[in-house]
């Protein structure tokens, strides 16, 4: 198309067009009768009115509402248990541990928590940490890796790249892993405990593996030195994190969770989209059909409290949930769908008024008369 | 672009290096000496190497250039520095957003697309410049002695070329020598100007006399002419000749560069200019760059764009640095150090911010827009070029868009100013009607013959459509007009029926001549006229025979036959035969030598030689000496029975009396002279030559030759006779005539024959002695030639007056002394010819008058009767005369009988402000006055239909009109050249525009060019209106140039119009398709996409925006990097330029059945400015759900940032495909597959982007999102809701406006769909009832103020079908007739006046060749005349008396108020006609009548 257009605009730049000794070209110029160039095209030509939007809105309203309520319904069976243990609170029982603001004290503090599930939990339960007004997502932060060094390069693992400034040098030795994700990484760890009715503290096994998406512990982080199942060799000549605690070749002690495959270190470095988030923690594998994961009764969620978030007024949850098809406990989406099949039934009959009271006349007045 | 520039700067350099050596004088000319001298040298002798040389070369860029130029070029594009300026931001570590390489690409996609294009723009070029470059010519080498093979680019000034017949010039050639025996060559210079007639060139006199070859190497002249410059029709210089003889050099000598070599077997030259410097080569300027109103406006919304990111920029950066504030000095973990380690202070990260939200958001500002736009329009262009209904099958011509950037504007005109001559009319001149010596012959028959071609030419469609092609058949051998038109197809096929699809076939068979059609040919003769000729002829022949001086002839049968006479020759007319078009026929009778000499004027008319005849030894010696010159070229050329012939005739040739009646054998020229002589061709440079031809040839007075210093002429009875020509005085704009001046062969007096326009010929005719019954006669005759004149140009003809003038010898040879003078002067040798014309064109005797026809073109009343209803204001600017131009206006429909006219004619400045203080006041009070009438009427019962429109058109009109204080009415504005001299005055200008914008037409006649501008200019600055101006001759040029949108018509006048036009058609109906349906297109499918492109970037972005609040404003953004820099170049890219390119929003039929539709586009309806902010509200609560719905949905979950940003994206790209949806009208396949594709281009990149590298896209790193997304089944959900959510509104208020108040657009979709029957049967209805409320007249219906009787009564009769309509419509108007509520008894007095006189010039004789317009005058109702009773009587009589006398039956229905002379006539105005009502009106009827001393006077006509 834009060939053709130049040839004859070129020719009006007013060149001598050179033709044959007879002074004439034979073929006629006249345009191609097709159904394109004339722009003939056959066209579906929708026309929005009144009556003809109608049914659109009708049928949305109908759909839309039986899929909310069934979103909705799904919604509400899932369940989920919330518990704040950032202790503000004098009377919380983190509250003393909530004081130390330092990242790397030598005393672990522990708080315990009890709580009461009034609910059982019959299938898998999944176990996340959240953060409240934790901007993981601001733009420096976000940069602040190096993807190389997680995937086990062992050049960026001994040079870092310089997205990880300020945190990839620490005592002119590279830090593994680099970069502010990395140093900032949620330290806190839980331990649950179900209260028996008998009086005996049971301690429910929480699973750590399964928690990071698959392709990131399979193909995105990989440990330096492949297949060297010593980590502490492979990860010579580099300094751990500066608010680590343990260098990242002791983050576990499976070698398959171990280093920059361990999956919380995965999860953590997954940096969540807005500044209130969750993170999973731990799965709560349903053991058999018969006993349900999580019994109704009394639970002592102990916390070993490390993660300082009151400098920027962070709070932190521990969360219990069980999951659906749709993920987590969210009636947003329900409601929604029924909200808007609602209003879109509604405009439908508003429409239908018009379109009778307004519709008809145009329509006489256009077409009869 | 680079060629111009390189050019000043070539003769620049060559000018300094001559000023070095040469004498400042020589600075001004051009010296061109002869190669072969300086052959050795080899340049640094060779005087002429400092000239350009023949290579061309237009491309812009070389190949190291390239690169340079081109982003130099590039950059010089504010948008382009702008996006650069970004992109290098990107660089600044502190501030970057994205990747830095990754953030170029948009910015290198834009511009290497960009330079891709010119490239290959330039490389067609190239490879255009290469073939003429290596094209061959014949170039003499003084080496090998004889022409040798060269390429053109080899070719250098001062070479001598051997040119051969169909050869093109490579070069502006001085013309040496020719094969020609009259030392011609003929060339066709359509490549040039367009105009396919042959021109001839003359051989440099000084080389006339050699023998028949030219030796470059005896050559060894100077020649001395101009600087190289673009006027084609200016050469002057002179050769000098060794012998120190100068001799002058005209354009007849130049042989210009592109032209073709016809007829002539071979010339030489030498070449004087070359390359660059040729004047074909200067006159071509490249496209035009206009900047369309659209995107003015535009450009206005992209500044908003940037006000408003700098506002969300700004925002942004108070947020981060109110952001950092809060935490103090405690620095939480997340916010990162800067890579120095250093912290930042919030105020200097906000002030960094700033800039990387700048980054961020870039895409705000539409980057792909004024590319986006320029595809578009390259489609669009290229769409109209291929619209079949804009090709034109006679000249196989179809629009060419010129100017390629400004097809919206089209559909935004307000003003058309429209040429006249050649733009309305065809330009063909059909000869009408004649008077001779005071007798009218009226050619009825003839009249016959034209209406029938009419007919004959809707039949002739009719079949065509139906049947389909008919064989070609060669229809030039018979040019008979078919009589009865046979249906049947076989019947037909062996018929000539001569319609014009007739001479389309002849004229696709003989390309490139300009031959005219039968319909111009077969002229059938008044049988009165031609009984007198054949008396007249066979009288003179009888008087011949016995000897007797034809001076016995009576006088009126002299005339007659010298009328004629005068028609063959005086003109420049070529005959050529039909079977070899090009070849010239050549019947030499007698050898001489055009009189360029006194000597040889002395030789030849000396008494002795007049008288004896016996004697002749001077020229039979020239004879003798031209004859071996002719036999020596007719060996190349003409056939040997040719020459033979001459010979014998020379023998015959002195012999008195007789020697012009040879006995012609009548085996002249073979085959060719065997037909009869009816298939001689003639071409004329101007189709009125032609036209007077073909006339004498239907009265048998042919002309059959004819050679520079000799016609030959074919007479009844006297067979074939041969004129001496003298002289040939050329029309010229000035003079406004021609003249030959021959020696005539039957009295061998020296004749000149002048034929003019009747405005200067008149004033020329010797002033009849009173005192003879002679002249008495004579004053009789010129007075009745006077009327008859008048009478023509009432009917619309293009008159001509035919004079003659017998010079004694002694006069002639005076004149001829000071002639020579003047022809030899090299200073000012125009102004001496000029003056030595008029001396010679005095005195003259009136012959008689002749009416041509310059029939309108096709379908130009419909034209403009659906322009003007499609609200366009029509001026016709024309240089014709008044009545000519009013009558042609009429019969176009421009003028409506029922209108009434204001005719402005002052001959002062004063006169002037008076008469258009007079009209102001006349419109005011006309219009005006009943306001408050007006209002209790407004409501009549029969405008109940357009209720449902009230409520949009009254809106749309006010606002369109706010500015505007007066209305259109129904006025007709004349005015002439003089008086708009005047009225164009600054003091002036204001107040002819306020009478001029509320007339419906204007027509300025007697204009020039520059008023034309003037006029165009003028429109344009002050009423801040676009404008469109349409022509097709030299004279439009200025002010095609001057208008908005300048159209040129490809006719018969040449390509200067074409040239400076944007768009060219081949015919002004064109026009009706190419502004109300391409126009309306274009201007409906760029508003549109400009709209939607500026909601498509402020949607995308205001996501990102939003999300600045979750994320501590620091400039992240939840979108990856790759999707936002190619959302919108990739992405979302194609379904809107198919939109932008095919969109419909009504189909053409519609557009045309309704024009009322093109006020959408006047108004800026599609786009208004508040349209933009619209659009910006509507894209940030489109972008607030998209953003938003996925905020709640994933809330306080373990949603990660891309994973959650990327749905964003997949919503915002289905969102924004869904609105385009809304807003698209036609769905073909090609959006339904342009929006797959986005759709499948998105997920297929995002699926192979996230699997691709699992490391490489930091920092978003986004792998495997896609594919764990598409396994959600939230992200599903998510893509049915929000869409629909953020569309639902728009959706909703588009249905309920479709409903409630339908936008006449949507009012023409609606009848689109409708079956094509029940479509066609509204629309009959429609001119009554959807016209109305949506043509400009509305505003006159509903909002303003005329009274109400004489506004319904208008309105019925606006509308054709109004009659059919019947019913109501009729109805109130007889109710409103009966209405006693009427006006003043004046007010129906006057009202009623306009519309009776019409009615009564029904029935005059000199109006029935108007086609009778169905919606025009037709009788009134018989309510109308029992009112108009009492005024009847007056009228008629004062009528029917005047009628008969007067001529200008144009003003019959006009009030007159006469001013006296002088300035202080306040007291006679519109008030004093208005209560004297119709008797004081027609009492100045016969004072006008016989006081043509109106001019001195200045009245108004209203």
């Amino acid at each position: 198309m834009i060939g053709a257009m130049m040839a004859s605009s070129y020719n009006e730049d007013g060149h001598i067009t050179v033709s044959g000794p007879g002074g004439g070209t034979l073929r006629s110029k006249k345009p191609e009768n097709t159904a394109f160039k004339q722009q003939r095209l056959p066209a579906w030509q929708p026309i929005l009115t009144a009556g003809t939007v109608l049914p659109a809105f009708f049928i949305i309203g109908l759909i839309f509402i039986p899929i909310g309520i069934g979103l909705y319904v799904t919604s509400n069976n899932i369940k989920e248990f919330e518990i704040d243990y950032t202790g503000e609170d004098v009377s919380s029982p983190c509250f003393n541990c909530s004081q130390s603001f330092s990242w790397n004290s030598t005393r672990p503090c522990t708080c315990v928590i009890p709580f009461y599930l009034e609910q059982p939990y019959e299938s898998s339960v999944f176990m996340y940490y959240g953060l409240s007004n934790f901007y993981q997502n601001h733009r420096r932060y976000v940069k602040s890796r190096d993807d190389s060094q997680l995937n086990g390069d062992m050049e960026s693992l001994l040079k870092p790249s310089k997205e990880c400034e300020p945190y990839a040098m620490n005592e002119n030795k590279p830090i593994a892993p680099c970069g502010a994700i990395a140093n900032s990484m949620f330290n806190d760890t839980f331990e649950l405990f179900y209260n028996d009715p008998n009086g005996t503290k049971v301690q429910i096994p929480l699973s750590n593996t399964g928690i990071a998406w698959w392709t990131d512990k399979h193909v995105k982080f990989r440990n330096p030195g492949l297949n060297n199942p010593n980590l502490t060799a492979a990860f010579q000549g580099t300094t751990k994190p500066v608010n680590w605690r343990r260098p990242v070749y002791e983050l576990d002690s499976a070698p398959d969770n171990n280093g920059f495959i361990n999956e919380d270190f995965i999860v953590w470095m997954r940096t969540a989209a807005l500044p209130t988030f969750r993170k999973l923690y731990r799965i709560i594998n349903k053991t058999s059909n018969m006993v349900p994961t999580l019994p109704r009764g009394n639970y002592t969620l102990e916390v070993v409290y490390n993660y300082p978030v009151r400098s920027f007024d962070g709070r932190k949850r521990m969360i219990l949930s069980t999951i659906s098809w749709m993920g987590g406990k969210n009636p947003f989406l329900g409601i929604a769908y029924i909200t808007v099949g609602s209003v879109c039934f509604f405009l439908g009959v508003v429409l239908l008024i018009i379109h009778h009271k307004c519709g008809n006349r145009s329509n006489s007045a256009d077409i009869s008369n | 672009m680079a060629r111009e520039s390189e050019d000043p700067a070539m003769t620049k350099a060559s000018k300094v290096k001559r000023q070095r050596k040469k004498k400042p004088k020589e600075n001004k000319t051009r010296t061109v000496h002869a190669n072969i001298l300086y052959d050795n040298a080899k340049g640094e002798e060779n005087p002429n190497r400092h000239y350009a040389n023949n290579e061309i070369k237009t491309t812009k860029y070389t190949l190291l250039s390239f690169l340079p130029k081109n982003l130099f070029e590039q950059f010089h594009r504010f948008a382009n520095v702008y996006f650069v300026f970004i992109a290098l931001l990107n660089f600044v570590p502190v501030v970057n957003a994205f990747q830095p390489e990754l953030a170029l690409a948009p910015v290198v996609f834009i511009l290497s697309v960009t330079a891709i294009k010119d490239l290959w723009e330039d490389y067609r070029r190239h490879r255009s410049d290469q073939e003429i470059n290596h094209m061959d010519c014949l170039v003499y080498s003084r080496a090998e002695r004889r022409y040798v093979e060269k390429y053109w680019k080899e070719l250098r000034v001062g070479d001598f070329i051997r040119l051969r017949c169909n050869e093109i010039l490579p070069a502006d050639v001085l013309l040496l020598s020719s094969s020609d025996p009259d030392r011609l060559c003929h060339i066709e210079t359509a490549t040039l100007d367009g105009e396919t007639n042959l021109k001839q060139r003359q051989v440099v006199r000084s080389f006339y006399d050699l023998d028949c070859d030219f030796n470059p190497l005896k050559y060894n002249s100077i020649i001395e002419c101009e600087k190289p410059n673009n006027d084609l029709n200016r050469f002057r210089g002179y050769i000098i000749h060794r012998s120190g003889r100068r001799d002058a050099l005209y354009k007849e000598n130049l042989l210009l560069r592109g032209c073709t070599i016809r007829n002539t077997e071979e010339a030489v030259g030498i070449v004087i200019y070359a390359g660059h410097e040729t004047k074909a080569m200067l006159n071509n300027n490249g496209p035009r760059y206009k900047r369309s109103k659209l995107e003015r406006q535009m450009n206005v919304d992209v500044f908003w764009c940037v006000i408003i990111l700098l506002v969300m920029c700004l925002f942004a950066a108070v947020g981060h640095g109110l952001w950092m504030f809060q935490y103090g000095d405690k620095r939480p973990v997340f916010d990162v150090l800067s890579p120095e380690g250093t912290d930042l202070s919030p105020i200097m990260s906000a002030i960094y911010l700033f800039l990387t939200m700048i980054i961020v958001f870039q895409v705000l500002i539409p980057i792909s827009l004024f590319v986006s736009i320029e595809i578009v329009k390259i489609c669009q262009v290229y769409f109209i070029h291929q619209d079949m209904e804009l090709y034109d099958e006679e000249t196989d011509s179809h629009l060419q868009c010129r100017a390629l950037n400004i097809t919206e504007d089209l559909g935004q005109m307000q003003y058309i100013f429209s040429d006249k001559t050649g733009t309305l009319t065809e330009n063909k001149m059909v000869f009408r009607r004649c008077t001779v010596a005071g007798v009218e012959y009226s050619h009825d028959a003839n009249a016959r013959r034209l209406a029938m071609y009419q007919e004959m030419d809707s039949e002739e469609e009719e079949c065509t459509s139906h049947g389909g092609t008919l064989p070609r058949r060669d229809s030039v051998t018979s040019h008979q007009s078919a009589r009865v038109v046979l249906r049947s197809q076989s019947t037909k096929s062996h018929r000539r029926t001569g319609s014009r699809a007739e001479a389309k076939r002849a004229s696709i068979l003989s390309k490139h001549t300009a031959f005219s059609s039968p319909m111009e040919k077969d002229i059938t003769p008044d049988p009165q006229l031609l009984d007198k000729v054949n008396d007249c002829s066979s009288q003179m022949d009888f008087m011949r025979f016995h000897s007797q001086p034809t001076s016995q002839l009576p006088s009126d049968l002299a005339d007659i036959i010298d009328f004629f006479i005068a028609l063959t020759i005086c003109n420049t007319v070529v005959v050529s035969s039909p079977n070899q078009p090009r070849q010239k026929v050549r019947m030499r009778f007698e050898m001489k030598s055009p009189v360029k000499t006194i000597e040889t004027f002395i030789r030849r008319f000396t008494p002795s030689r007049l008288t004896s005849g016996s004697n002749n030894s001077s020229s039979s010696s020239l004879i003798t000496n031209r004859s071996s010159n002719k036999g020596c070229s007719s060996l190349l050329s003409s056939p040997s029975a040719e020459s033979t012939l001459t010979k014998l005739d020379e023998e015959q040739t002195p012999r008195g009396l007789e020697h012009a009646f040879s006995p012609v054998p009548p085996c002249y020229d073979g085959k060719g002279w065997n037909l009869e002589e009816g298939e001689l061709r003639y071409e004329a440079e101007s189709p009125d030559e032609a036209a007077l031809v073909y006339a004498a040839r239907a009265y048998k007075c042919s002309l059959v030759g004819r050679l520079p210093d000799q016609v030959t002429v074919e007479l009844p009875h006297l067979g074939k006779l041969s004129f001496e020509l003298l002289h040939t005085l050329g029309f010229d704009s000035t003079r406004k005539r021609m003249s030959v001046v021959v020696r005539h062969p039957l009295t061998d007096q020296i004749t000149v024959y002048t034929k003019g326009a009747d405005s200067v010929i008149m004033d020329l005719i010797r002033p009849p002695d009173t005192g003879s019954s002679k002249g008495k006669r004579q004053k009789k005759i010129v007075n009745r030639t006077q009327n008859y004149l008048n009478l023509y140009a009432a009917d619309g003809l293009r008159t001509l007056c035919i004079a003659k003038k017998i010079l004694s010898k002694e006069q002639y040879a005076c004149w001829l002394q000071r002639h020579l003078e003047a022809e030899t002067a090299i200073q000012g040798r125009e102004e001496l010819l000029f003056e030595s014309a008029l001396r010679l064109e005095t005195n003259l005797h009136l012959l008689g008058a002749t009416g041509i026809e310059d029939r309108l073109q096709d379908g130009v009343p419909e034209t403009i009767a659906s322009l003007r209803k499609a609200g366009l204001q029509i001026w016709v600017l024309t240089g014709d005369k008044q009545e000519t131009a009013v009558n042609i206006a009429y019969a176009c429909k421009l003028l409506d009988p029922e209108e009434e006219i204001l005719t402005l004619n002052a001959d002062s400045q004063e006169a002037c402000a008076l008469l258009l203080e007079e009209s102001l006041h006349y419109i005011q009070a006309k219009f005006l006055c009943s306001s408050t009438e007006q209002a209790t009427k407004s409501f009549h019962g029969s405008f109940a239909p357009f209720e449902i429109y009230s409520s949009s058109s009254p809106s749309s009109h006010s606002s369109s009109h706010t500015a505007a204080p007066f209305t259109v009415h129904r006025l007709g504005l004349v005015i002439d050249g003089r008086t708009l001299a005047y009225a164009l005055d600054k003091s002036l200008e204001d107040k002819f525009l306020a009478v001029a914008r509320s007339c419906r037409s204007v027509l300025c006649c007697r204009s020039t060019p520059l008023q034309k501008s003037m006029v165009v200019k003028l429109v344009r600055n002050k009423l801040k209106v676009m404008t469109l101006a349409i022509g097709d001759g030299a004279n439009d040029v200025s002010m095609i140039q001057v208008a908005d949108v300048g159209v040129g018509i490809s006719g018969q006048e040449g390509m200067q119009a074409v040239m400076a036009s944007d768009f060219a058609l081949p015919r002004f109906r064109y026009l009706q398709k190419l502004l109300l349906v391409h126009g309306h297109w274009c201007y409906s499918r760029l508003a549109n996409m400009i709209l939607y492109f500026f909601y498509k970037n402020a949607m995308f972005v205001a996501l990102i925006f939003w999300y600045q609040f979750y994320c501590g404003f620091s400039g992240s953004a939840m979108i990856d990097q790759w999707y936002l820099i190619f959302f919108n170049l990739m992405f979302s890219a194609f379904p809107q330029l198919i939109t932008g390119t095919l969109d419909k929003d009504v189909s053409a039929e519609t557009l045309q059945q309704l024009p009322q539709l093109y006020v959408n586009g006047q108004n800026s309806e599609e786009y208004k400015p508040y349209m933009f902010w619209m659009n910006m509200i509507d894209a940030f609560y489109q972008s607030l759900v998209c953003f938003f719905i996925p905020y709640f949905a994933y809330a306080d979950s373990d949603v990660d940032l891309f994973t959650w940003g990327t749905p964003i994206t997949t919503l915002a790209l289905f969102t924004i495909l869904v609105h385009l949806g809304i807003e698209t009208k036609t769905w073909t396949w090609m959006n339904w597959l342009s929006i797959a594709f986005s759709i499948a281009l998105f997920f297929t990149v995002a699926l192979c982007y996230n699997a691709s590298c699992p490391t490489c896209y930091t920092p978003s790193n986004p792998y495997w999102t896609m594919q764990r997304l598409l396994q959600d089944p939230l992200f599903y959900l998510l893509c049915v809701i929000t869409p629909l959510v953020a569309l639902l509104p728009r959706y909703f208020y588009r249905a309920c406006q479709g409903t409630l108040f339908p936008s006449p657009v949507q009012v023409g979709r609606q009848l689109d769909k409708l079956p094509a029957e029940t479509r066609r049967n509204i629309l009959s209805l429609s001119r009554v009832k959807v016209g109305s409320p949506l043509s400009p007249k509305p505003p006159f219906l509903s909002l303003t103020k005329p009274s109400p009787e004489v506004c319904n009564k208008k309105d019925q009769r606006s509308f054709p079908g109004s009659k059919t309509s019947q019913g109501p419509v009729l109805q109130t108007v007889q109710q409103s007739g009966r209405s006693p509520l009427g006006p003043t008894d004046t007010e129906r007095g006057l009202s009623d006046l306009y519309t009776l006189l019409p009615t009564e010039i029904d029935t005059l004789p000199y109006t029935k060749d108007a086609p009778p317009l169905s919606g025009g005058p037709h009788p009134p109702s018989s309510q109308d005349s029992e009112c108009l009773d009492k005024t009847l009587e007056a009228a008629d009589l004062s009528l029917s008396s005047w009628i008969t006398s007067t001529p200008l039956l144009t003003q019959t229905d006009s009030v007159q108020l006469k001013l006296p002379p002088d300035g202080d006539s306040q007291c006679v105005t519109y008030t004093r006609s208005s209560e004297e009502g119709l008797k004081s009106d027609h009492s100045v009827h016969p004072a006008q009548r016989t006081e043509q001393a109106a001019d001195q006077s200045l009245h108004t006509i209203l």
